[in-house]
């Protein structure tokens, strides 16, 4: 049952991201519309298989590559559908659709088969650091794809490159405010996952911080970097093409934390 | 009945030919009616802008009520027709009513999708309306040429970008700083030209007006005119960081804002973002404002650049409008088909009933001892025949003009039973299509 949603959701996030980019490049309304459609169907779709693992297993699917990757990208579906809804960018969807299908796909190649993790692991701190991290993953995404449409309009309006894909960009100030707002959810619940992550660790029998965890140290370069772009817009005014920047930098870190780094304790 | 169209444009003909065919709104009324009195021509609107004058009208006889129109518009104007002939164009049937759907719905015009001419239409009408030289076709007709033209305007984005320059840097504007509610706008200089992009930025949300000018009391009179505030020209750069927006026309032979300038005032602004448009030749803003952060330099070259681009776009546009054109025409037709028959049928019942009530009246004349509940039975009898040998006949006849096959009909029936249908009955018709 969660396999055959597993399987809705690879197609329809597939069509969606097909639709998305054709409107890249042929302005036609009709063609955002309906990638909307798709998009949102695939996320119930994911919604449902995801929700049908979790009661199949008694645990939050969070346990392996497969389900992590996998709720990876239903966050960041989760997160577009809620931005585009209350900026109505479709154009968005171009950005972070094809994230998300890459999310899905790669899930889908990993084993998937229903790992227990062993009792001692099993703690609501680790529930709660994994959840946490994947949606703030997710505002980062988010924030990842605007920054990019950020630069690129930036480069079109300096330039006087006045094209299609010029008029289909939504505002320098939108795209700004959209990075701005993942960036204060994310930042907080990045903290958090940092922090009740700590906390797991001690009762799973370690440290608070154990500096010879890759992941670790790592997911600390990633706080420090969103720390950085936090503090800069809040304090000196930091903002467009310098706060886009660093929150790409900020997004490729997160990325070699999540791929690149394997845990010391699950996997 | 036919409608026929007449008409020039600035496809056709000159301006000078142009301005000496067109009519002065205020004095439509004498041609309007001078147009209906025409031989056979029923019904007319005339519709005169800078850009075209054309006539709309209904006619039995194509070829005769367009040469009529052609000879009105010369004589009316004093032009010989064999010099105004050559900048006329005539459409009639199904190209007549192409022409206007296009016309009302801006692909015809100069200026693809421009909104006035639809609105200009809408007045002609008007006057035709009023001194009642429009009829059942004619109404029917503009009325549903403004449906079409909503239809387009709202389905394509024929209209959905800026054409002129002063707009231009409007929508500019938007693409950077968002939102307008609430920005300043700062003139330097008061030319006409930032004058006019100003009145756009205020109606387009921004709320404050500040201009810098050298003449202190014209910058203060300008300001006045707009609820801004003036301030002098030596305290330009203590000012600078207010403006979201500034627009910049002195007459001075060098720059006056260097990129040093602006990257202070950017930096004081915590970099929110600047735009700036410079409209002054020589230039005004030195060209490396646009390399500094947070800071969007543009010049009318860039405007008009935009300009050009949003025409290319709506070009594209309107063949999507010429498709609904193309739609709409075959459910218009079938209308004016239809119309065909319907005097047809009116003549047809009254020739019916003519018959009825004389022989009726025949009958209970010399039947004396008759009681009232008979001679009312015998009415309702003869009336139900009649209505029974009629309604086969009016089926297939509406049913004909929908597939635009009335000709053959009615002409027949015409012959057959010798009818002939007159004003009286367009006017019947006139009632009946009311009442739907």
């Amino acid at each position: 049952m969660s396999k055959f949603f597993f399987y809705c959701t690879l197609v329809l996030y597939g069509g969606a991201t097909l639709a998305y980019l054709i409107y890249l490049l042929r302005t036609t309304p009709l063609l955002a519309t309906w990638a909307h459609r798709l998009i949102s169907a695939g996320f119930i779709a994911h919604l449902l298989s995801t929700i049908h693992r979790a009661v199949l297993t008694g645990q939050l699917p969070l346990t392996s590559m497969h389900e992590s990757l996998s709720f990876f990208s239903l966050a960041i579906v989760g997160a577009f559908i809620f931005f585009e809804r209350s900026y109505r960018v479709a154009i968005l969807g171009s950005f972070v659709t094809p994230l998300a299908l890459l999310a899905i796909i790669a899930s889908s190649a990993l084993p998937d088969e229903i790992r227990h993790i062993s009792p001692i692991l099993r703690s609501n701190w680790f529930w709660g650091h994994a959840l946490m991290a994947f949606i703030s993953y997710a505002a980062f995404t988010i924030t990842f794809a605007t920054s990019a449409m950020y630069l690129l309009q930036e480069h079109f309006l300096k330039r006087k490159r006045f094209g299609a894909l010029f008029r289909k960009l939504p505002s320098l100030e939108i795209m700004d405010d959209i990075s701005y707002r993942c960036l204060t959810i994310g930042f907080p619940l990045l903290t958090l996952a940092i922090i009740s992550g700590a906390i797991w660790s001690v009762q799973a029998g370690g440290n608070y911080w154990n500096w010879a965890d890759r992941k670790q140290v790592w997911s600390m370069i990633t706080w420090f970097i969103y720390a950085a772009l936090l503090h800069g817009r809040l304090t000196t005014g930091w903002r467009g093409r310098r706060a886009a920047l660093l929150s790409i930098l900020g997004f490729i870190v997160l990325l070699i934390t999540f791929f690149g780094m394997r845990h010391s304790v699950t996997w | 009945m036919n409608i026929i169209v007449v008409g020039l444009s600035h496809k056709t003909a000159p301006v000078e030919v142009r301005e000496r065919v067109a009519f002065s709104p205020n004095l439509i009324e004498r041609p309007l009616r001078e147009l209906v009195s025409l031989d056979d021509i029923s019904e007319g609107v005339i519709v005169s802008t800078c850009n075209r004058v054309e006539i709309y009208a209904t006619t039995h006889d194509i070829a005769g009520g367009t040469a009529r129109i052609k000879r009105f518009l010369a004589d009316h104007h004093r032009i010989p027709l064999e010099s105004l002939e050559q900048y006329l164009y005539s459409y009639h049937s199904e190209a007549a009513i192409r022409h206007v759907f296009r016309v009302a719905s801006s692909l015809d015009s100069m200026v693809v999708g421009e909104p006035q001419i639809l609105g200009q239409i809408k007045t002609a009408y008007g006057y035709a309306a009023e001194y009642r030289t429009s009829g059942t076709i004619l109404n029917r007709f503009l009325h549903k040429a403004f449906s079409v033209a909503k239809r387009v305007r709202t389905e394509t984005r024929i209209a959905s970008s800026a054409v002129s320059v002063a707009f231009a840097a409007v929508e500019l504007a938007r693409k950077i700083l968002g939102d307008l509610s609430g920005k300043t706008v700062m003139l330097i200089g008061a030319g006409e030209m930032c004058e006019l992009a100003a009145k756009h930025f205020l109606t387009s949300g921004a709320r404050g007006l500040l201009v810098a000018n050298r003449t202190f009391a014209k910058g203060e009179r300008l300001a006045a005119e707009f609820g801004g505030e003036a301030i002098p020209f030596e305290e330009l750069f203590q000012e600078l960081h207010r403006a979201d927006i500034v627009l910049s026309s002195t007459g001075a032979p060098h720059t006056i804002i260097a990129p040093r300038d602006v990257e202070a005032v950017v930096k004081r602004r915590k970099f929110k973002p600047m735009f700036f448009i410079d409209i002054a030749v020589p230039r005004d803003i030195d060209p490396r404002v646009n390399d500094l952060e947070s800071a969007y330099l543009f010049t009318v070259d860039d405007l008009q650049e935009i300009v050009e681009a949003n025409m290319a776009q709506r070009n594209q546009e309107a063949s999507k409008g010429e498709e609904i054109v193309e739609q709409e025409i075959g459910q218009f037709h079938c209308w004016l088909s239809s119309l065909e028959s319907t005097p047809t049928i009116v003549a047809l019942r009254a020739r019916f009933e003519e018959i009825r009530r004389a022989e009726l009246e025949k009958t209970l004349c010399g039947w004396k001892d008759l009681s009232p509940e008979a001679e009312k039975r015998l009415e309702i009898m003869t009336l139900s025949i009649m209505n029974k040998l009629l309604h086969t006949p009016t089926a297939v006849l509406k049913r004909a003009g929908q597939g635009g096959r009335t000709d053959l009909y009615t002409d027949a029936l015409r012959q057959l039973f010798d009818l002939q249908t007159s004003r009286q009955d367009d006017d019947e018709l006139e009632l009946e299509l009311e009442e739907e």
